[in-house]
């Protein structure tokens, strides 16, 4: 329990970040027509593609083979998310194109 | 001391750069919440990322450490970039929905491997000082759970949507789910629990939790019907999004908590507004049965009347008012391009066209948007479903070209239908309708369709693009 409160006093300013990007995502997206629904989900798909962050810095400071060979992966892997969501969404929204 | 300033400054840049990828990310996410930015804010948040992959590895620093293995970061990221473009690229429309499934599914299992790979490597100091029972440990349990189960349930639902894996319906299989749920909170208070001097003594724990997520992705997504993924892949995708943030607390990385969090939370509305416009809550969706078994209701009273493409062509060529109602079906044949076509052949005749959308046409709200967008529809033509159904009995001809629950009038009358009390298109309020189906096959939600009875009713039995093309060239016969 009181590793727990060192835990919150230590990342006071991450759990702020947390509380606060909850009330933005709600405020973004609540106003989003149907129709958009779909390209939103796939541009918000992209973006927890942010993950790769993560996969760099353990690929980084990898040093056994085993861990360079899961690191590359999830660098791989992440790289799939990032790259595949914004392309796929980028190729639905060209659709939306205003009428000529 | 001027390498250290150098350090200092290194970091100063990769924190700026942090908060600029937030900053735009927020701004993508914004803007893709409207028609005219969408395509933009989706390069923004791009560029976010670009930013903020490209300053990690230039000046992150894990204990004054520089990031190593640059050579094969950049191997990964460039075979992940040109694997991800390709099949981005080449996947047909149709097929959207699994594609998103599938890439949520791969930053799903790239959580899960981070939090299996820092593991072993929590520091000895911190379990000497905390024990096993602190924020960093919790933080890596939950990632690779969430992260586990998102790619799991991805992967089922990217299979159920391709249509080679079908539904697993038990009555007993949410207990099981809820049992192994429970395993798995178990699981994770044990490993916090247990007396060690370092994390790596009990690695092969992570392993097996591994496993019982997979299991769990794998039996929360199995029993949900084909017509509720939508709602599930947003929900898994929300989930990935959680999992990134775990990863953010892991790294005290701004740019991942600020990321991962926003789309955590926008990932959850989206499930809930995509929820509501079917009218069903979020946990009927995931413990509901929907569709099963499709029990007879009742008595089919009524026949089945066709019709042929000439009195169809005519029909619609001398009504005033034409609405379409287009379904998976017509998504499915590729037709909607010479959908288009016939409207623009009947607008040439005077006849006012308009496209009725239901939210959940196709296989994802905003799904035959997309669909239709493609094939140049103009906007102006598309219209829900709420704002259209008041001016239906004034349409002399509706045409449902592939699509069946959406307009079946059991929402509205049979309590006991499964999609009772969907917001349907009235389908039957028109004077003329014209259902184009491939056959009398039953819909998604396997449920029979009184409207295709109905005195109103004529049927056009045939694949949607070649039955389209037919009517087409009726139509400029006339």
């Amino acid at each position: 329990m009181e590793n727990i409160l060192i835990f919150f006093l230590e990342h006071r300013e991450a759990i702020f970040i947390v509380i606060l990007s909850i009330f933005l995502g709600i405020e973004v997206i609540s106003h989003v027509p149907a129709i958009l629904h779909t390209p939103l989900m796939s541009g918000a798909n992209a973006i927890h593609g942010v993950v790769i962050i993560g996969a760099i810095i353990v690929m980084g400071h990898a040093d056994t083979t085993g861990s360079m060979i899961l690191g590359f992966l999830a660098v791989v892997l992440g790289t799939l998310n990032v790259v595949g969501g914004f392309v796929v969404t980028d190729r639905m929204l060209e659709m939306f194109k205003k009428k000529k | 001391m001027d390498q250290l300033s150098q350090i200092y400054k290194g970091i100063s840049v990769l924190e700026i750069t942090y908060i600029i990828a937030s900053v735009l990310f927020i701004l993508g996410l914004k803007m893709l919440s409207h028609p005219l930015t969408a395509r933009r804010g989706n390069i923004l948040a791009a560029f976010g990322m670009g930013f903020a992959i490209i300053a990690t590895i230039l000046f992150h620093r894990k204990d004054g450490e520089p990031i190593g293995n640059i050579p094969w970061i950049i191997a990964a990221i460039i075979a992940g970039t040109i694997i991800g473009w390709v099949i981005a690229k080449k996947v047909k429309m149709t097929a959207m929905p699994q594609l998103v499934s599938f890439f949520n599914g791969m930053g799903g299992a790239a959580a899960a491997l981070i939090s299996m790979m820092e593991f072993p490597h929590v520091s000895p100091q911190l379990i000497a000082e905390q024990g096993m029972s602190n924020g960093h440990i919790l933080a890596i349990l939950l990632g690779l759970m969430i992260g586990t189960v998102s790619w799991a349930g991805s992967m089922i639902a990217y299979g159920k949507l391709d249509g080679w894996i079908g539904d697993l319906r038990i009555k007993w299989m949410k207990y099981v789910n809820m049992t192994i749920l429970a395993v798995l909170i178990a699981f994770i208070v044990f490993i916090m629990t247990r007396d060690v001097s370092s994390a790596g003594e009990i690695t092969y724990l992570i392993y097996i939790m591994f496993g019982v997520a997979v299991l769990y992705g794998v039996l929360f997504v199995m029993p949900i019907g084909g017509a509720d993924m939508p709602v599930v892949i947003s929900l898994l995708n929300s989930f990935t999004g959680v999992a990134a943030a775990m990863g953010g607390f892991l790294y005290n990385n701004q740019a991942m908590l600020t990321g991962g969090i926003l789309v955590g939370s926008a990932g959850t509305i989206l499930t809930i507004l995509m929820c509501r416009a079917m009218n069903r809550s979020l946990l009927n969706v995931i413990v509901g049965v929907f569709g099963g078994g499709g029990q007879a209701a009742g008595a089919v009273a009524g026949s089945i009347r066709e019709i042929t493409l000439s009195d169809a062509a005519v029909l619609l060529s001398y009504s005033k008012k034409v609405v379409i109602v287009p379904g998976y079906g017509l998504a499915v044949a590729q037709a909607q391009h010479i959908c288009h076509e016939l409207d623009k052949l009947l607008e040439e005749k005077g006849v006012e066209v308009r496209y009725a959308i239901h939210p959940v046409a196709g296989r994802m709200p905003g799904h035959m948007n997309v669909l239709l967008a493609e094939a140049d529809v103009p906007y102006e033509q598309l219209i829900e479903s709420d704002e259209i159904n008041p001016d239906l009995p004034n349409t002399d001809v509706l045409v449902v070209i592939g699509a069946n629950d959406v307009v079946n009038p059991a929402a509205e009358d049979d309590p006991s239908s499964p999609i009772y009390g969907m917001p349907i298109v009235r389908a039957r309020e028109a004077r003329n309708i014209i259902v184009m189906k491939r056959g009398m096959g039953k819909g998604y939600a396997a449920i029979e369709n009184m409207l295709f009875f109905n005195d109103k009713t004529r049927m056009l039995f045939g694949d949607a693009k070649s039955t389209l093309q037919n009517l087409v060239n009726e139509v400029k016969n006339l």
